[in-house]
């Protein structure tokens, strides 16, 4: 048997980022205590680095390299700019809480960035086994996140919680794949679609083994009934890490349910797409409507994501190539805006005051019309309402449900839209109407992250006003 | 065209940009807040005015059409355009705005800019509604008017404003996410978003029947019709005056308009199947919501439901179509059923408007409206009392004023297609002149009772200004209803064609 050097080519975004990520890592523990800030800003370069290489070798053909268990393809490429977009955002807001809390911030950047990493991995993973490792990477630098304060415990217990039930997703995950192998007699996806179309593996292993894939990706993505470890770890995480947990990973998880779902196995869409229906009107419905009882912000966007994932997977539920799109679009815009709502609770957190309750936005309007009028934007944003960036990727995975013949579906996704509007009305209400209950000024203390607050809330109006070339993205990219 | 500019851009922009102006410059200083939302508000009314200058009578086609693509990827287009149904609504939309902006020139104090900014930006996001002739971009502006009526309602408003504005919202969010549903389904049976493409496009019985009922509940909530008319009426007390104007004067015809621009030609079949469902809730509208609104005490109140009755008749006038073709074999008399609805529409725009700004001139004087705490108004404040008897002798349907016009055609009309109708639609002359002279009587007549009504003062000479323009035109269209209705006739009988065309 011939050895062949594979071709590196196609992983030289995944190479340097590991590279630098270590080199970081060994780093940081010797200048960290002279120069506080150099970790943050060698994370941030970074990732700049990252897009660069991406962006000049933009592939727009798929490359398989690795013995095919790897790839490289437009949505690959677009997918991990978003990522890589997105992290920046989520850098540079955390980097601001961190230093008002005091906590140790060398690892959580280092951290951040292996995440990043094993976000890359799952994106371009064409294999069981890549995929599995991207995962892993992922969770493991997500569990050290969460727990990173070692003496707060409702953080530790929050991590300990996502530990548990992620090794849990994964064991399904796992056993899922197994199945899948067994049946198919490879865990390459191409290989395995050919094996299942040409109709010689078992059916009903194979549908045991759909089964156990998509409880797997349902907890990762925290979709009903599979949700419950959102709330707290989404609470119980310091905001920083929940702006991180709830925006990048959910890039990355999209991207293995369509490698996962349509590129291995559009041949079982009858035994995947009943499953993904239950789980996307569940995840709607009780995002929508358990929200409405919440009275801590945090928790209330954990709810409210799980009401997000319910949409994206309308679009994934369509089973088609443009319902993968219209998804695509909604993670992406479901990820900025979640920066951006996750971002204002960080950038206006200090020590001693989380602000992330709804009753902390009580009279924001008096104290401060800009960030009001900014969380306003978020909040309707999300709701779905026009003319913000929320709304086209609300109505894009709809009609794609739609144009799949579900319209009863799609009056049910409208119908807990109403329901969530109501939450985020909530909070609107909190801002305008309400008298403030916070003695002295409410401000973001950084000029720096009042701009890139801004930044991202008038993006969200901007697309929402002219959202033709990310729509174009998204569609051109499947 | 003869136009040099995009007019219509212009009217939607104009104020939309004026308003975030307004925001950001009247911040600190409320007279430039004040001075700059009047001037852009005057400025978008005198440059709607070509609207009637250049308007061509003689063609039920679109006019002052501005296309281009906006999303190709789902064909969304850009696309603007008026007839002769939403060309008078447009331009009610520019005089209401430049009322509603001077009625609130001294009566708000506080964040007199965002105030000024919300009403301008609202007036921009109506007129798109009533020009949008793709249906996303109607359905954007449908729902982004109710971000800035929302806010003003819950925060200038009244002691429930908080429980009024949720409701408002949701109500109205409620309606219309089906109507969405409808236009997605339609897209994806022609590949096209356009109004007009979906009135020409053929559609089976049960689809029509399930578009039907979503525009409906779209429309219906808007207008508002028995039995989801219930947000209306806290709406109205809660919010502050210029709320109250623009809600009944302009929102409310966004459902009229609904139904004449999407729910007959859309779906005629489905119209005709199921008329008898929108006329026997505009009828129940008319007689039962007159009703309740007599033993109102809150004069808000009072005028809030006599709108829904009003409103009914707008509904009956329009469906009544299917009923008189049935009778007669011929639309002639179906034209007239549909443009008194259309002329009660605008008549209504400025009564209602009216009516709110005067219990408006007498709510800053005395903070209150309980009819009870009035009465010999007419003693102190001899001047407002004229306007305000003449706008009351309207609202019941005086001949001579505007209201008198609509309703008599609408009430004509139903006789034709049914006499029951006809009776009923005519109880209102009775049940309205009831409860909008007791009113009067109570409020404005007999002997002060109330110390504070002895002191109170007449009109200023600026509600004075905003008063007298209201009156010279709901007289004028009560004197000289013939233009208004050569604009609509072409586009009246056009649409009375697609109504009773069928597209199975």
């Amino acid at each position: 048997m011939n050895f062949v050097i594979p071709s590196f080519a196609p992983a030289i975004p995944e190479i340097v980022l590991l590279v630098l990520a270590s080199l970081i890592l060994v780093a940081d523990t010797f200048w960290s205590k002279r120069y506080p800030n150099a970790t943050y800003y060698a994370i941030q370069a970074t990732l700049i680095i990252v897009a660069y290489l991406i962006l000049s070798s933009f592939s727009t053909e798929r490359i398989f390299t690795f013995n095919d268990s790897f790839v490289r393809d437009t949505f690959a490429d677009v997918l991990k700019l978003f990522t890589l977009a997105v992290s920046f955002g989520v850098f540079l807001f955390a980097r601001e809480y961190l230093l008002q809390h005091k906590f140790v911030s060398g690892e959580f950047f280092v951290l951040g960035l292996f995440g990043v990493l094993g976000m890359f991995v799952m994106i371009s993973a064409s294999n069981f086994i890549t995929l599995y490792l991207g995962l892993e990477i992922m969770s493991l630098a997500m569990y050290a996140m969460i727990a990173l304060r070692k003496d707060d415990a409702q953080a530790v217990e929050a991590g300990m919680k996502y530990f548990v039930l992620g090794a849990l997703a994964t064991g399904m995950l796992l056993y899922g794949f197994s199945m899948l192998y067994g049946a198919t007699g490879t865990i390459t996806f191409s290989t395995m679609q050919s094996v299942i179309a040409s109709g010689q593996a078992d059916g009903i292993v194979l549908a045991f083994g759909v089964v156990f894939v998509v409880i797997g990706l349902a907890f990762k993505m925290g979709a009903v009934p599979f949700h419950m470890w959102m709330p707290d770890v989404y609470h119980g995480a310091p905001t920083a890490v929940t702006l991180y947990l709830g925006t990048a990973p959910k890039i990355a998880g999209f991207a293995i349910i369509y490698r996962l779902l349509y590129e291995a196995m559009p041949g079982l869409v009858a035994d995947w797409q009943q499953l993904v229906i239950m789980l996307s009107i569940l995840s709607m419905v009780i995002g929508a409507v358990v929200a409405i009882a919440q009275d801590n912000l945090k928790r209330m966007l954990a709810y409210s994501g799980i009401g997000h994932i319910g949409f994206l997977l309308l679009g994934v539920l369509a089973a088609t190539e443009d319902g993968f799109s219209a998804a695509m679009f909604y993670v992406i815009v479901y990820a900025i805006t979640g920066v951006a709502g996750f971002g204002i609770i960080v950038a206006l957190s200090r020590k001693g005051m989380e602000f992330d309750r709804v009753a902390d936005f009580k009279g924001l309007n008096q104290k401060n019309p800009w960030l009001a009028l900014m969380m306003l934007i978020i909040m309707f944003s999300m709701a779905g309402i026009p003319p913000f960036i929320g709304f086209w990727a609300k109505i894009l995975v709809i009609e794609e449900v739609v144009a799949a013949g579900f319209t009863w579906i799609a009056v049910i996704a409208v119908i807990t839209a109403v329901v969530s509007a109501f939450y985020y009305l909530r909070v609107v209400k909190a801002m305008y109407f309400d008298q403030s209950e916070i003695a002295g000024p409410v401000e973001i203390v950084s000029p720096q992250l009042h701009w890139a607050l801004s930044f991202v809330a008038i993006l969200l109006l901007a697309l929402g006003i002219m959202p033709s070339s990310l729509i174009n993205l998204a569609y051109l990219s499947i | 065209m003869l136009t040099s500019y995009p007019i219509l851009s212009t009217l939607i922009w104009l104020p939309i940009l004026g308003g975030l102006l307004v925001l950001f410059a009247g911040r600190n200083n409320e007279s430039v807040a004040k001075w700059l939302s009047l001037i852009v508000a005057g400025l978008t009314f005198i440059l709607s005015i070509p609207l009637i200058t250049q308007f061509n009578y003689s063609t039920a086609q679109m006019q002052f059409v501005e296309q281009m693509a906006w999303i190709p990827m789902f064909n969304v287009q850009y696309f603007l355009g008026v007839d002769g149904l939403s060309m008078p609504l447009v331009l009610l939309t520019t005089f209401t705005q430049v009322l509603v902006i001077a009625s609130a020139w001294d009566v708000i104090k506080e964040r007199v800019e965002q105030y000024m900014g919300a009403f301008l930006i609202m007036g921009g996001i109506m007129v798109g509604v009533f020009t949008a002739l793709d249906s996303i971009l109607f359905y954007i502006f449908w729902e982004a008017l109710l971000i800035p009526m929302f806010i003003v309602i819950g925060k200038w408003g009244g002691p429930r404003r908080v429980y009024a504005t949720m409701k408002f919202f949701l109500y109205t969010f409620f309606g219309s996410v089906f109507m969405l549903v409808s236009f997605l389904y339609m897209y994806w049976q022609i590949g096209s978003f356009s109004i007009l493409d979906f009135q020409n496009m053929p559609l089976s019985m049960n689809a029509q029947i399930l578009i039907f009922i979503a525009f409906l509940l779209a429309f219906a909530v808007k207008i508002p019709m028995f039995p989801v008319h219930t947000w209306l009426p806290d709406a109205h007390v809660e919010a502050p005056t210029a709320g109250s104007v623009v809600l009944a004067a302009i929102m409310l015809k966004m459902g009229g308009y609904g139904f004449v621009r999407f729910s007959l030609p859309v779906t005629p079949d489905a119209s005709m199947e199921l008329d008898w469902l929108v006329i026997a809730l505009s009828l129940i509208a008319i007689v039962y919501i007159g009703v309740v609104a007599l033993v109102q005490s809150d004069m808000k109140k009072l005028v809030a439901y006599s709108s829904i009755s009003h409103m009914g008749f707008v509904t009956l006038g329009m469906f009544l179509v299917y009923d008189i073709m049935q009778n007669h074999g011929t639309l002639a008399g179906a034209a007239m059923g549909m443009e008194g609805a259309m002329v009660q529409m605008v008549s209504h725009g400025f009564i209602s408007g009216a009516m709110f700004l005067a219990i408006g001139v007498l709510y800053d004087r005395m903070h209150t409206r309980e009819i009870t705490a009035y009465g010999g108004v007419v003693n102190k404040m001899p001047w407002f009392v004229m306007f305000a008897v003449l706008f009351a002798m309207a609202n019941s349907g005086l001949p001579g004023t505007s209201g008198f016009v609509g309703e008599f055609m609408v009430i004509i009309a139903s006789f034709k297609a049914n006499i029951w109708y006809g009776v009923l639609a005519a109880l209102t002359l009775i049940i309205g002149a009831a409860y909008t002279l007791w009113m009067v009587k109570r409020v404005f007549f007999g002997a002060v009772t109330n110390e504070k009504v002895e002191q109170l003062q007449d009109l200023n000479k600026r509600e004075f200004a905003i008063m007298a323009t209201l009156a010279i035109a709901v007289i004028a269209l009560g004197v000289f209803p013939g233009p208004l209705m050569e604009v609509m006739h072409t586009s009246v009988e056009n649409l009375l064609v697609q109504a009773t065309t069928s597209k199975l």
